[in-house]
């Protein structure tokens, strides 16, 4: 069924042709102040992006300096502090996050994919898209009820689940799409030349939706990285070196949530040089999975 | 496509000669059925694998939804329905009322849907119906890029950038310059930290959620419907208004609702621009609260078990709303992307 469409079409004679030609001169006038206005839309929306990166480059470089990356925090009104154990922190939470939620996404995605029209897809693929939705600090609670109230302390463990609980269905929604696209002729060719099901799935299908795959799984790792709100209460932070799961540990994110909300100049500036790596890094991580799947599936989706 | 597994006459590898000799054909036919025996299993251990993986989706969802209940059931019932309604949040006299919390979630999201769905609107409209082909990808990745922004990075550049212009200069000009102070909704004194504050630096982050789900639903717009109404003499604008947005209306209407989901839950950002304060002021200068920001603001400190809980069911309230809302939302952008399937098939 179509929507009636019903541009307003009345100049067809009924008019004088002094009026008509009036009308016709609004209409395209009003065509061009609403195709103006859309391209202002276009510029606000961009502006933000810009004027936020253009801050971070600003504020964030004068204060990144080489011991940034290799000093541990100190103490205010020493100078020469770095947040190496944030970005160690940040790399084993995503670390342990990807552990556990790529493997499970993945499998999810490819069940979505492979069984179609069953009722636990159709499901699954709902609940996915809802979970999907969840506000992080939800998940956040959800860690600290699950994971740190049970054993009494804080632990990379808990952060990196809570991580991974938000990768799931991200992950196992953009695999379907992408496993979606692998032709069924390919599917069918590896069956008649005598493939199992599982093998034709895993080393044919999976195969050759590795860079979608990877795509996906590069989007859900940038994600995760700038998380913050279901670490505050799992990983908690912590201003010593630490690399044991066991134990509270630090991220980027919660580090410059910590610097910004203090009341000192120093752990500002420390706060604006972490946001710059921590943009860095994502924004690398999205450009390499733009360019992963350039033209070869760029068309992905239905 | 299935070709039941048996029919595979040898478990993973390609067909190949049988290398047994003619006279032992007897043990060959024993391989080949170990074999196909092997791709069963192989098979069922796949396919349990997967499903057990896919389970773990509803399982999740499941989990989060009960251990947060049970965590949130001590206040809960001890406050019952007015728990919703009191304005009371006084951790020290252990009275907990998250009214003025849900107030704020509710009136931030607005401010940012009132502000991020035109423009989101208008850029989906300008990607997909005005723009050049060559700037269609760069604005499309910039507006996407947006989304990318750790929510931190928005708070930080809140604070110290937002908050200083929002206090020095957009807040006395819409109070004084413009005389908006007669109005409850701009008047007060201008801190910094508001609603207002919170409401603008949402919009920027729903935004790229809106609009990605709009232009979406408009290159799903069919091209007759759009050669049609130009053949009937329309100009663009008319074509777009007349034809093009009535058919993608409820896409768009899932998109911004998915963009409401968001704004509902998103938390450090706001956390950090709000002020942190449970009051429900009409003015929109006036610090506030949202229930995620209630949340990650007090959860570390909470002052004894009844406090924790009632934290606790500030989330679960939080997480039934937006399961509403995103289950809306979803059913909405179905709807229209499977119509749209149904139509060029």
């Amino acid at each position: 069924m179509t929507t009636p469409s019903t541009p307003p079409m009345r100049w067809s004679g009924a008019y004088p042709t002094a009026t008509r030609e009036g009308k016709l001169r609004r209409r395209h006038a009003i065509n061009a102040v609403m195709a103006g206005l859309v391209g202002v839309a276009a510029v606000l929306a961009t502006l933000p992006l810009v004027v936020v990166l253009l801050y971070l480059l600003n504020r964030g470089l004068s204060s990144l300096q080489w011991h940034f990356f290799t000093n541990m925090p100190k103490p205010v009104g020493e100078l020469g502090g770095g947040m190496a154990n944030a970005i160690i922190g940040t790399l084993m939470l995503v670390g342990v996050a990807s552990v556990i939620g790529l493997p499970v996404g993945i499998g999810a995605g490819l069940y979505l994919a492979e069984h179609r029209g069953s009722r636990l897809a159709n499901t699954t693929r709902f609940l996915a898209d809802v979970l999907n939705g969840l506000p992080s600090i939800v998940m956040g609670i959800f860690a600290w009820q699950f994971l740190v109230r049970p054993f009494g302390h804080f632990s990379a463990w808990a952060g990196g689940v809570a991580l991974a609980a938000m990768m799931i269905p991200q992950v196992a929604r953009t695999t379907e799409e992408i496993v979606r696209t692998v032709p069924v002729s390919l599917r069918e060719a590896a069956l008649a030349l005598g493939y199992a099901r599982w093998r034709t799935s895993l080393t044919v299908v999976l195969r050759t939706a590795t860079a979608g795959v990877v795509t996906g799984a590069l989007v859900a790792i940038a994600r995760i990285a700038g998380e913050t709100a279901p670490l505050l209460f799992t990983a908690f932070g912590n201003q010593f070196w630490s690399t044991s799961l066991n134990q509270p540990i630090a991220a980027l994110p919660l580090q410059i949530y910590t610097y910004a909300l203090s009341p000192y100049d120093d752990w500002h500036a420390q706060a604006w040089a972490g946001a710059l790596v921590l943009i860095a890094l994502i924004l690398i991580i999205s450009l390499v999975a733009r360019v992963a799947t350039r033209g070869r599936f760029a068309t992905a989706g239905d | 496509m299935t070709g039941a597994a048996v029919s595979s006459e040898r478990a993973g590898g390609p067909l190949e000669r049988p290398t047994t000799p003619p006279d032992s054909d007897a043990g060959g036919r024993r391989t080949l059925r170990v074999r196909i025996q092997g791709a069963v299993i192989g098979d069922r251990i796949y396919t349990a694998a997967i499903t057990l993986f896919a389970l773990c989706v509803p399982v999740l969802l499941v989990l989060v939804a009960v251990e947060i209940f049970i965590a949130g059931w001590p206040a809960l019932h001890r406050f019952g329905f007015s728990f919703l309604t009191s304005s009371a949040w006084d951790p020290v006299n252990g009275v907990f009322g998250a009214a003025p919390a849900i107030y704020g979630t509710l009136l931030s999201s607005a401010i940012a849907l009132a502000i991020a769905t035109p423009l989101a609107i208008g850029v989906a409209i300008f990607l997909s119906e005005f723009s050049p082909q060559w700037l269609r990808q760069p604005v499309a990745f910039l507006v996407d890029l947006l989304a990318a922004v750790p929510s931190v990075v928005y708070g930080l550049w809140g604070v110290f950038v937002l908050l200083p212009v929002l206090r020095v200069s957009v807040m006395p000009f819409l109070r004084d310059t413009l005389h908006l102070g007669v109005l409850p909704f701009f008047s007060g004194p201008a801190y910094g930290p508001s609603m207002l504050a919170a409401g603008l630096i949402l919009s920027i982050m729903v935004l790229p959620y809106i609009s990605s789900v709009s232009r979406e639903v408009l290159l799903a717009v069919p091209r007759s419907q759009r050669e049609a109404a130009l053949a009937l003499g329309a100009t663009k604008w008319e074509t777009i208004w007349g034809a093009v947005l009535p058919y993608a209306k409820s896409g768009i209407i899932g998109g911004v609702i998915l963009g409401l989901g968001r704004a509902l839950g998103e938390t450090m950002a706001v956390t950090m621009l709000i002020g942190n304060r449970p009051q429900i002021s009409a003015s929109l200068f006036a610090p506030g609260y949202t229930m995620a920001s209630l949340i990650a603001n007090e959860f570390s400190e909470a002052s004894g078990d009844l406090h924790l809980s009632a934290l606790m069911a500030v989330g679960f309230v939080l997480f039934v709303i937006t399961l509403i809302v995103n289950a809306i939302a979803r059913w909405l952008v179905w709807q229209v992307s499977r119509g749209a399937g149904e139509k060029t098939a």
